[in-house]
């Protein structure tokens, strides 16, 4: 759409109501995504970090706000389409993995093939060539409980990238790592915007941060800093 | 198959409950198919042996008038004589097959040194078919030769073959009636029978109407056995011999007591129906079982959806629609119903084979058949499909319900 702009956000803001009490866990967030961009989120705890990244992987939505992406206007969207969305052109990476423990690798990998609908043979080819691309094709037949954190981790990578998505969202991906691992799973994520996807990552490690082409501070709901690294 | 680890895995991490759930079925299976199984077979044991005595039959006796008729008085004693016969074919279309039947107790029958006392029947060779009097192979009923020549042969309940000639072939044999020598043609067939009107078959001794007129000389019938044709009502035939036989003996044809009837037919419906009503109450018992196995597998289900939750919420991120998450509530549930219903239509077979080889005799042959048949599977089937859609469904739709936001937000 206009000049590669993947994600627009207006004047998002998200209020949480629990009981008489009410959350301001965003408000007012404008912010533009590229596509092929490298995104560090930051912030402290509690900041509205990953009420953001939901609004954005199209899980939740703003309370009030304009949300565009790929120049559609997401409101305007029914559950159909959302579910779609989050199948195909996003892939979301959590802290804890959320791997299916009682699947192994493989399984975990075909999850979002089976939602796309996708036959019996093309999951085959995909779920190894995603496990492949994050070095695990070794693990296919392993069940979470006999990988490593880092391992993990990679098998929620290749699941992420199962059906091609344009968009990599990770909430906090190496907050549950050690920093070798941590640093395997942005090493990862790199080669992944070189081959042209966008990454958003939230993260609370400057270092991981400072490899972004942009980072974005938040606090207290509204973006309080921006700033672009230059190689 | 991943979904056959979630069931597994959801075996391992509520066993007891699972146990519980799997057993309920189970149980709720085995009572519908088994009672059902028992009361099919027990119902075809129960006509089979209604119908010993003669399939759709009616008998009738005569009576004594208790109404004042044309001046006639009451307390006359009818008699029915041959002639009755052709009057009834002709007066009574509705009346397929007819025999008048003639009895003298305590006659004496003899062979070689062997004297017992007998009920001998005096028939008409329709009584073959109406009373079910089989001939065991080797043998014959009495047929229209015999009637017409009015030949001195006998045909014997197995009883009586039994208690004279033991193990050995009485047919061909010459026995001694009341010192006249009659020749054995045939031995009936064992049969179910659960009711009779003088004595079981299997203990008297049957020989031909004009033979029995000859020797004993009876002027009268002791009944009639006849059956009516396809689609004839018994009661209409009932009311038709009344005027019929009114007209000739002179007696109203409303007077209940002139004429006696036994509707084996009617009874035989009766038992059907019966047989109805315990099927239904059975039903009702294993139908109620299984119901309250239906609600442990919804209870099974909606912890599995709790403990579940953060899955969920996960699948839905990677796009799992509505549909997916709804899918796999209610196929888990429907394997858990499934799983138990197999283990109970197995156990019901097995049941069933066992009863088959079992050397039941007496009453008890009356539960030597349990059949699982068709009917009775299709319907187990459906019942559990049912249960399993029911419990899963509440369930399943709670998990499609929850908001992945939620979800993935806690540990
Ligand atoms: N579902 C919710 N209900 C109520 N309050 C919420 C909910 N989700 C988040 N919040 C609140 O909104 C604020 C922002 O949360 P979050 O986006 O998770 O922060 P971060 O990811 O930056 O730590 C916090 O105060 C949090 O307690
Ligand atoms: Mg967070």
């Amino acid at each position: 759409m206009d000049n590669g702009k993947l994600i627009s956000l207006k004047k998002i803001t998200k209020t949480y109501q629990t009981g008489r009490i009410e959350v301001k866990a965003l408000r007012g967030v404008d912010l533009d995504i590229n596509k092929g961009e490298f995104l560090a989120i930051i912030g402290p705890s509690g900041s509205g970090k990953s009420t953001l990244m939901n609004i954005i992987g199209c899980l939740d939505i703003p309370t009030s706000g304009k949300y565009y992406l790929d120049g559609q206007p997401v409101e305007d969207m029914n559950i159909h389409k959302l579910a779609s969305i989050r199948n195909k052109k996003i892939g979301f990476i959590f802290q804890n993995f959320n791997l299916l423990t009682y699947a192994t690798a493989y399984e975990n990998v075909e999850m979002p093939l089976i939602f796309a609908g996708k036959p019996g043979r093309i999951r085959k080819e995909k779920i190894m060539e995603c496990l492949s691309s994050v070095g695990l094709a070794d693990r296919a037949e392993h069940k979470p409980t006999e990988l490593s954190g880092g391992e993990m981790q990679r098998v929620a990578i290749a699941r992420a990238l199962a059906n091609d998505p344009e968009i990599i969202l990770a909430d906090e991906p190496t907050g549950n790592l050690d920093s070798r691992s941590g640093g395997e799973i942005i090493d990862l994520f790199e080669k992944l915007n070189q081959a042209g996807r966008s990454v958003v990552t939230i993260t609370h490690d400057m270092n991981i941060a400072s490899r972004c082409h942009r980072i974005i501070r938040l606090k207290d709901g509204l973006i309080e800093s921006e700033k672009n690294n230059h190689q | 198959m991943l979904f056959i680890k979630v069931i597994l895995r959801e075996f391992k991490s509520q066993k007891l409950r699972m146990a519980l759930t799997v057993a309920g079925i189970t149980w709720g299976t085995i009572s519908i198919t088994l009672l059902m199984a028992f009361s099919v077979g027990l119902e075809k044991q129960m006509m089979k042996s209604t119908y010993g005595l003669g399939k759709g039959i009616v008998i009738l006796w005569p009576g004594q008038t208790t109404l004042v008729y044309e001046g006639l008085p009451q307390g006359r004693i009818i008699h029915f004589v041959p002639e009755d016969l052709d009057l009834i074919k002709e007066g009574a279309p509705g009346i397929d097959k007819i025999s008048g039947e003639y009895l003298r107790w305590g006659v004496v029958v003899e062979y070689g040194k062997k004297q017992i006392s007998k009920l001998v029947s005096g028939v008409y060779p329709e009584f073959e078919e109406l009373r079910s009097h089989y001939a065991q192979v080797g043998g014959r009923f009495i047929n229209e030769l015999d009637f017409k020549h009015k030949r001195r042969v006998v045909y014997l309940g197995f009883g009586v073959a039994k208690e004279i000639f033991g193990d050995k072939d009485p047919v061909g044999e010459v026995i001694l009636l009341n010192g006249i020598p009659f020749t054995v043609i045939g031995v009936m067939v064992k049969k179910l029978q659960n009711s009779n009107y003088h004595g079981p078959d299997e203990d008297y001794l049957v020989i031909p109407a004009s033979s029995f007129v000859m020797i004993f000389g009876d002027p009268y019938f002791d009944n009639f056995v006849y059956s009516v044709k396809e689609g004839v009502d018994t009661k209409d035939v009932e009311k038709s011999l009344f005027k019929l036989l009114g007209a000739k003996y002179r007696f109203d044809p409303n007077d209940r007591h002139a004429l006696w009837f036994w509707d084996v037919k009617e009874q035989a419906e009766v038992t059907s129906k019966a047989f109805f009503g315990i099927n239904l109450f059975m039903w009702f018992i294993g139908g109620m079982t299984l119901l309250i196995a239906g609600v442990g597998v919804a209870n099974i289900m909606y912890v599995a959806v709790r403990e579940r939750t953060r899955e969920i919420g996960t699948k839905i991120a990677l796009g799992a629609e509505k549909k997916h998450i709804l899918f796999q509530f209610m196929a888990e549930a429907l394997a858990i119903a499934f799983a138990g219903g197999l283990l109970g239509i197995l156990f019901s077979m097995v049941v069933c084979k066992l009863f088959r080889m079992l050397p039941l005799e007496g009453p008890l042959e009356l539960l030597s058949q349990p059949t699982v048949n068709w009917p009775v599977a299709i319907i187990t089937v459906i019942t559990l499909s049912i249960i399993g859609f029911v419990a899963g469904f509440f369930p399943a739709r709670k998990a499609a319900s929850i908001n992945p936001v939620e979800a993935l937000r806690y540990e």
